[in-house]
């Protein structure tokens, strides 16, 4: 019957109406400052940079190969390349960003510099207190603000740090045995250069 | 004592103005009552807004606003100080006079209506022959207001929502006036305070209150559809839209003009919630006899809230109509089923007194509801949209 609907919804709602005042399981909402929910694992705001070990500068997984900064959709990323070239995770020399900074009054929190990273060395943050009196400067995020720790990447995001981490790890397993194959083969070689001269 | 306390805003009136000469009492009376409806209503709206969130808040299993002052009770005094403080944006290509005028006629237009609505025994500003003629002609020039907020504003979506407030108003007027002559048909009078009168009796205890007969219950279903209708209040919010209009006709307002026709908007709903009390509630009658030493004002406000409440509460629970959906119920169902009660209300009239006009009239609405909405329901005019190319 006609209206037949809107009485049932009217029902449902002076039920929520009068059931918010003595069940509290009925509450959808907690009171934010005071009460905090964890954040969920899926949840994401702006990048930030992983390091790897103690020391931010010496651990930074970043090369500055600048591919986030040209795949930006709203060119909010800033690098600057070094010109020498210091040791990564693997011991090979690499270039490191002297200047790495993120505008997050303009980033959209797309994650492409993620997804194009090869690196595994941006990753999105799970921060979302982010107010400050300064809207300049005080949104444009440098190096070191940027820098976190492969720790917290795990705690907000623990699934796929564990998968970036066994990434890693196979990668560098594959790098040693091609380096300890290559240590073997150059020691042969030289072996059989000595056995000629021999 | 009762009396007093009954009569205590007209006494205070007399007692005001008596240090007056008596050449200006008149004026001076009607001044005095004109400022205590402009400053009582605004608080009264201050108040509805948060009521009406923390009504929304609950009936979402929220709490609502509760961190300025107790419970969020100074919540309406921040707002107002926000908007007050808020830059006064008037768009480039605007129409700058009419855009100005047009939050003033609004709030004017709907202040007027208060002139004829009697809030309590003798508590009438203005009692005309011709209230309710008077109350209706108000109603109907806020749609101006609306069109010239609208028109002047040079923006589409301004535009738009104007249009559709026009449409649906103007679609509805026709229904309130409607469902109202109902009540003019049976107490023979215009004026609201004579219609007030008519429903101060009792038998058993009980008022006589015109929605406790079938073609006023009617008619009081119809005239509750049509005011929410007409005050743009969900489900029939079509002309502010906000998730297809960004805010409909006050798109291009900011400010304090933003708050006047937010004002207009409370204010208008309980111009016509107690319009809806005077004609089908008994306005500022007792709903017992052994209530009657309740002072009349304090029935009359109570209600008033009553209708603010369901109001607040069908806002809570219904989605917002489709443009067809809210032109084909206005003409398609309500306008026919008000024009059947305008013919039971005769028969009432006419039947005499006794058990058979009861049967009769009750007899023929609800079939007509019945067979209208089944009907309209096979026809598919009103009910879920059938696609024709898109499924």
């Amino acid at each position: 019957l006609l209206g037949e609907g809107i009485l049932k919804g009217l029902a449902e709602t002076a039920r929520n109406f009068f059931g918010s005042y003595f069940c509290a399981e009925r509450m959808t909402t907690v009171e934010y400052p005071e009460q905090r929910i964890a954040p969920f694992e899926a949840a994401r705001t702006f990048p930030f940079l992983v390091y790897d070990g103690t020391d931010w500068q010496a651990g930074l997984r970043c090369v500055s190969c600048q591919i986030c900064e040209k795949e930006c959709p709203p060119k909010c990323i800033f690098i600057e390349k070094s010109k020498d070239k210091k040791p990564d995770a693997l011991g090979k020399p690499q270039f490191y960003p002297t200047r790495f900074e993120i505008d997050i009054s303009v980033c959209m929190s797309c994650q492409i510099c993620v997804e194009v990273c090869p690196f595994e060395a941006i990753k999105m943050n799970t921060e979302f207190e982010l107010s400050t009196t300064d809207r300049f400067g005080g949104l444009l995020l440098n190096r070191e603000q940027l820098a976190k720790s492969n720790e917290y990447y795990h705690q907000i995001h623990a699934t796929e740090a564990a998968e970036v981490d066994a990434r890693l790890a196979a990668e560098k397993a594959k790098f040693d045995a091609k380096a300890k194959g290559a240590a073997v083969a150059k020691a042969a070689s030289d072996a059989a250069a000595t056995g000629e001269g021999a | 004592m009762i009396e007093t306390a009954d009569q205590i805003f007209v006494l205070l009136l007399h007692w005001l103005v008596s240090f007056l000469p008596a050449v200006l009492q008149p004026v001076a009376s009607a001044v005095l009552c004109a400022a205590a409806i402009v400053c009582f209503f605004p608080a009264l709206f201050a108040l509805t807004t948060w009521l009406e969130r923390k009504g929304l808040g609950r009936i979402q299993n929220r709490l609502g606003p509760n961190r300025v002052g107790p419970f969020g009770l100074l919540q309406p005094i921040a707002d107002g100080i926000k908007s007050l403080t808020k830059e006064d944006i008037v768009p480039f290509s605007a129409d700058a006079a009419v855009h100005f005028l047009a939050p003033i006629v609004l709030v004017v237009t709907v202040f007027m209506g208060f002139a004829v609505l009697p809030m309590g025994r003798n508590m009438v500003l203005a009692d005309l022959d011709a209230g309710l003629l008077f109350y209706f002609a108000m109603g109907a020039s806020t749609e101006l207001a609306v069109f010239m907020a609208g028109w002047s504003s040079r923006n589409k979506y301004s535009l738009l929502g104007a249009m559709r407030a026009v449409a649906q108003m103007i679609s509805y007027e026709v229904v309130l006036l409607l469902s109202s002559v109902v009540v003019v048909m049976i107490s023979g009078s215009l004026s609201l305070t004579k219609i007030v009168a008519a429903q101060n009796q009792y038998t058993w205890g009980l008022p006589h209150w015109y929605i406790f007969t079938p073609w006023g219950l009617a008619g009081f279903v119809m005239f509750a559809i049509a005011a929410t209708a007409e005050t743009n209040r969900s489900p029939f919010d079509l002309p502010e839209g906000e998730s297809e209009l960004v805010a409909g006709y006050h798109t291009e307002y900011s400010g304090f003009k933003f708050a006047l026709f937010f004002l207009g908007e409370y204010v208008a709903m309980f111009s016509i919630s107690g319009l809806g009390t005077t004609l089908f509630l008994g306005g500022w009658t007792a709903p017992f006899s052994f209530l009657t030493w309740v002072p009349s004002w304090i029935w009359f406000f109570s209600k008033l809230m009553l209708s603010i409440f369901v109001f607040i509460w069908l806002r809570g629970t219904l989605p917002r109509l489709r443009q067809d959906q809210l032109m084909n119920f206005a003409w398609k169902f309500v306008l026919p089923m008000c024009l059947l009660n305008l013919l039971v209300t005769g028969l009432w009239r006419f039947l005499g007194d006794g058990w058979l006009r009861w049967v009769v009239c009750s007899a023929i609405l609800l079939l007509a509801y019945v067979g209208i909405a089944l009907g309209e329901q096979r026809k598919k005019h009103i009910g879920p949209r059938s696609y024709r190319y898109a499924e």
